[in-house]
């Protein structure tokens, strides 16, 4: 009996793991088309089959795409953009998070009227189309003075932000322990004093799926990125997209696959490495409710 | 604790941004799909002429009957996957890290990157469909990218593919967030695995359906990228949805009204679709 | 912290000091051209610039023949940070004259003679109002077949062909010696370049005008119109099955490695057979297409001015002057596979192919026979544009039969 039950439960993790592998596999097909078709000269992606290996390995293609391919008139690479989308992504992450905690701070932790309201009106806001936004949203920027600068993007990426970096915290504020708040204030803790001392160092988890979601949108983000900037700024999926839709002459698909590898691993990096405190960040709040 | 002035002058900068950049954009789209506004927006007065143009496009009436089509399939799928896989990982299998990385990781990538991929899997000339017949599968047909009928559920594939891992990572975290106790006294009154999930486990996790399907829904009435990277709309103009519709008119006919009259739609629709979610969230924090 | 906070809630409500603030001497172009023959075609401009002390600002936006690039403009002109030159096509370039955005060239034109070497055909997109806004960089033209020589000659096709009949009949040979017939992307703009040349070639100039440029109403729905939807249907069943969404650079190497006979498609396709190293004449044949002889259909891409601060009209003029300027228009249309925009540069660089559609333009400049593409923008504006793909597109996918499109035509022209 105990056996039988024994090979029984064998077979049930056979099946399991059969289905998990084959579902990975699925899953990874786009990307092993992508990096296979990056490390082969282009003769053979045109010749030959899409899903086979390499007969001549080459990792020209990967240089070219970081150093030397055609992004406009001259054949930088995708390197000096690069360093735009940081100039861009580190700032508007930094900041929208800081905005998402305090305003999930001050929406949890302090009564006043229309408070929910003036939540909903944020969340909402995470809904709408941004093609919508593009003309009013130029004219802002040139009121500002922002229009063309590295400055006005952060400033365009930061408002889209606020909804879904308040909802986060706020969801997760609400779930905190009240007494702890309450014993710092007697203590004599202020306003900033409760949120830095006890909300923030507490805030791990909530952090990191904030700064992924924002790292990816941010990093990954077109229409903005081509509008709103100028030679100076652009972000790095414009130049991808250059380097990608250029509208004439011969397709060098290979450099394309390996620049949109390159263009992909900052993101990658950052959900691989944190993927686990991701599923533990959205079990501490977005989810439970 | 009351909020003193402190807290509300913090809080305004955020709510006045919201304000202006989305509340006031709003209002002036809606503006703008009263207009005659064509290259740029113009500010001569056109009555609801611009809604009559639009319900007139047959490109109009293509795109709603696929959103329809996309959206109702693409949530479903991904919902029910996402809960399959979320499943799966949780039986305390090895290397839960490993598969959780390989289902999470398309969240990470945009479709410019992926697009051509997808474009070249689905393509039966290079595809899926060469590849099998190379195996020595000759009769294997996967030809949908090339069918006008088809093309949308190419679409759906390649959006499933993109979200399920962020389902699956909203229902582990759901999974993992009910009670043990309840599960081992199933166990003890002998309940199989299935029937555990079925009744005790899946009823509780109803906060998370309803996040994952706003989320869903909010990204399957935003899907653009994904369109124009796999099929540009076509075959013909057999996958526009309401978004590259919107696109299209706004930005390449220079018909900024109807494009605008479009968008009214969709915020409409999206409206419907999370007020109710917006009530609900609302009512989450009562201490406060 | 809190102070960085502050900072932060300040600078979003009031903004930052520092704009960019370009030097004087100094041009930003936007454009489309990203690949590496266009970028070499361009960099001839950027170097004369350059040795008169102008700095060219490169932003490039890809993706779509431009849409991408159009978007971005709208949001810098409305910033009101337009760029100094946009690359631009037809009638495009006259919207934007409309909103009153953009520079007076008429100064740079007249000391530099523009009105007498540049076709009227093309000045019409050129000027507005009587004044030069931009400044016109080549011609392409869209009444082209390609083919590849060997194939013909396996399938028994040995003359080419002059009219549409033999060229159906050609095709068909083709076809039944086991290639595909005619290389072709369903894309709407390449349904509707190859609409181009079956329009010109079913009615004629005559009927071209009357119907696609004037959008008269009784030459739309003559009974010409609806042999040009028979005769796309007649190409419709040359294509491959899997022609859908095919990007045209890829149909043109299907040309080019044998698989298929001919491609229906603009000049630049030439590029793709050079670069393949195959030689005009011997390798590969361009013709026009059969019923078209002594017409040309043409886009020209154009460097729109637009309005900048007076700091910066003088580096803009010397734009102007430089895409102007003859060695240029021969060194860039030598690359990039078009014609030069101007009708008085010598022809000794280009190939055969570039001669002769040198001359074809000189000519048909001459006979008033030169048309704006419809495909390209160059006969109505964007929106009705836009509808004519619409019906062109559906209906080449089988979505609506040859009656109903010439209903559906004559509707959308209407708008």
């Amino acid at each position: 009996m105990a056996d039988r039950r024994s090979t029984g439960l064998r077979a049930d993790r056979i099946f399991l793991y059969a289905v998990l592998l084959c579902l990975a596999v699925l899953f990874l097909l786009p990307v092993y088309v992508m990096v296979c078709n990056s490390v082969k000269p282009l003769d053979e992606i045109r010749g030959g089959n899409l899903m086979a290996l390499p007969i001549v390995w080459t990792i020209e293609p990967w240089l070219t795409a970081w150093s030397t391919a055609q992004i406009g008139v001259q054949p930088t690479g995708l390197k000096p953009y690069f360093v735009n989308s940081f100039l861009l992504v580190v700032p508007a992450v930094a900041i929208s998070t800081l905005i998402g905690a305090l305003n999930g701070y001050i929406l949890t932790q302090f009564r006043f009227r229309g408070a929910n309201l003036l939540f909903a009106a944020m969340l909402f806001s995470v809904f709408i189309p941004f093609q919508i936004v593009l003309i009013p949203m130029a004219k802002t920027l040139g009121v500002l003075g922002l229009a063309g600068t590295v400055k006005g993007l952060v400033f365009v990426n930061v408002v889209y932000g606020i909804g879904f970096t308040t909802l986060f915290f706020r969801n997760y504020y609400a779930a905190f322990p009240n007494e702890l708040i309450r014993s710092a204030r007697m203590d004599g803790a202020d306003f900033f004093g409760v949120l830095f001392r006890i909300l923030l160092p507490s805030s791990g988890p909530i952090i990191v799926v904030t700064v992924i979601w924002q790292f990816t949108n941010i990093w990954n983000e077109f229409l903005f990125g081509a509008s709103f900037s100028d030679y100076s700024s652009f972000p790095i999926t414009v130049a991808l997209n250059n380097l990608v839709n250029s509208s004439t002459g011969v397709k060098e698909y290979n450099v394309h696959f390996a620049g949109a590898f390159i263009a992909a691993i900052p993101t990658l990096v950052v959900y691989l490495v944190s993927g686990k405190y991701f599923v533990r960040g959205l079990m501490a709040g977005s989810v439970k409710g | 604790m009351r909020a003193g002035a402190l807290p509300k002058l913090l809080l305004s900068p955020s709510v006045l941004l919201v304000l202006v950049c989305v509340y006031g954009y709003i209002m002036f789209t809606i503006y703008l799909s009263f207009t005659s506004s064509t290259l740029m927006p113009s500010y001569e007065w056109a009555g609801t002429t611009s809604y009559q143009r639009l319900f007139a496009q047959e490109n109009w009436h293509v795109a709603l009957s696929n959103l329809w089509v996309f959206a109702s399939l693409y949530i479903g799928v991904a919902v029910v996957l996402g809960l399959g896989f979320a499943i799966l990982i949780d039986q305390h299998i090895r290397a839960e890290g490993a598969f959780r990385s390989i289902f999470l990781y398309p969240m990470a990538l945009s479709f410019i990157v992926t697009g051509t991929a997808w474009k070249w899997l689905l393509d039966p000339g290079v595809g899926l469909e060469h590849t099998m017949h190379d195996l020595g599968w000759e009769s294997f047909a996967f030809g949908w990218i090339k069918d006008s009928d088809m093309a949308i559920y190419c679409v759906i594939i390649a959006a499933v593919w993109q979200t399920t891992g962020f389902v699956m990572a909203l229902f582990l975290a759901g999974l993992r967030g009910v009670d043990a106790e309840q599960i081992s006294a199933a166990r003890v009154d002998g309940a199989r695995t299935w029937q555990i999930y079925l009744h005790i486990i899946i009823p509780q996790l109803g906060p998370v359906f309803v996040s994952a399907f706003v989320i869903l829904a909010h990204m399957a009435i935003k899907s653009y990228d994904l369109v124009i990277a796999l099929t540009n709309g076509g075959p013909g103009r057999s996958t526009w949805l309401p978004s590259v519709f919107m696109y299209q008119y706004s930005f390449t006919r220079n018909e900024m009204a109807i494009g605008a009259a479009s968008a009214v739609m969709m915020l409409a629709a999206i409206g419907l679709v999370v007020l109710p979610y917006l009530f609900s969230e609302m009512r989450k924090v009562k201490n406060g | 912290m809190r102070r960085k906070l502050i900072a932060t809630v300040l600078a979003g409500a009031f903004g930052f000091a520092g704009t960019s603030l370009a030097a004087d001497n100094s041009v930003e172009v936007l454009h489309w051209w990203t690949s590496g023959g266009e970028a070499a075609a361009l960099n001839v401009l950027k170097a004369n610039l350059e040795k008169q002390g102008v700095t060219w600002n490169d932003m490039p936006v890809a993706g779509g023949g431009g849409e991408a690039a159009m978007t971005a403009v709208r949001a810098r002109v409305t910033a009101g940070n337009p760029p100094t030159a946009v690359q631009m096509l037809g009638f495009d370039i006259l919207d934007w004259g409309k909103q009153g955005v953009v520079a007076d060239l008429n100064a740079v034109a007249a000391k530099e003679g523009w009105d007498k070497t540049v076709p009227a055909a093309l000045q019409k997109f050129s000027k507005y109002n009587g004044k030069w806004i931009a400044a016109p960089v080549n011609v392409h033209s869209t009444n082209w077949v390609w083919a590849n020589k060997e194939v013909l000659a396996k399938a028994g096709v040995t003359s080419e062909p002059k009219s549409w009949d033999e060229f159906i009949a050609a095709a068909e040979k083709v076809q039944k010696a086991g290639f595909i017939a005619i290389a072709h992307g369903g894309q709407p703009w390449q349904d509707a370049t190859i609409f181009d040349g079956v329009v010109m070639s079913t009615g004629g100039v005559d009927y071209y005008r009357k119907a696609f440029i004037d959008l008269d109403a009784k030459a739309i729905n003559s009974p010409t119109t609806e042999k040009v939807f028979q005769r796309m249907s007649q190409i419709r069943k040359l294509v491959d099955k899997d022609f859908s969404g095919r990007d045209w650079n890829v149909a043109s190497g299907m040309v080019i490695s044998g698989k298929a006979g001919f491609q229906i498609m603009g000049d630049w396709a030439k590029g793709e057979f050079l670069n393949a190293k195959k030689v005009p004449g011997k390798d590969f044949l361009c013709f026009r297409m059969p019923g078209t002889q002594g017409t040309v259909s043409f886009n020209s891409d154009q460097f729109v001015m637009f309005k900048v601060g007076s700091d910066k009209a003088a580096a803009q003029a010397k734009l102007a002057s430089a895409i102007m300027d003859p060695g240029f228009q021969s060194a860039f249309n030598v690359v990039k596979g078009s014609v030069p925009a101007r009708t008085d540069v010598p022809d000794t660089a280009f190939d055969a192919c570039g001669k002769k559609g040198m001359k074809d333009l000189a000519e048909a400049n001459k006979n008033n026979t030169l048309v704006g593409s419809i495909a390209h923008g160059h006969a109505v504006p964007a929106s009705i544009k836009n509808a004519i793909y619409d019906v062109v597109t559906r209906h080449f996918n089988g979505q609506l039969d040859d009656k109903k499109a010439v209903a559906a035509l004559a509707s959308a022209v209407k708008q």
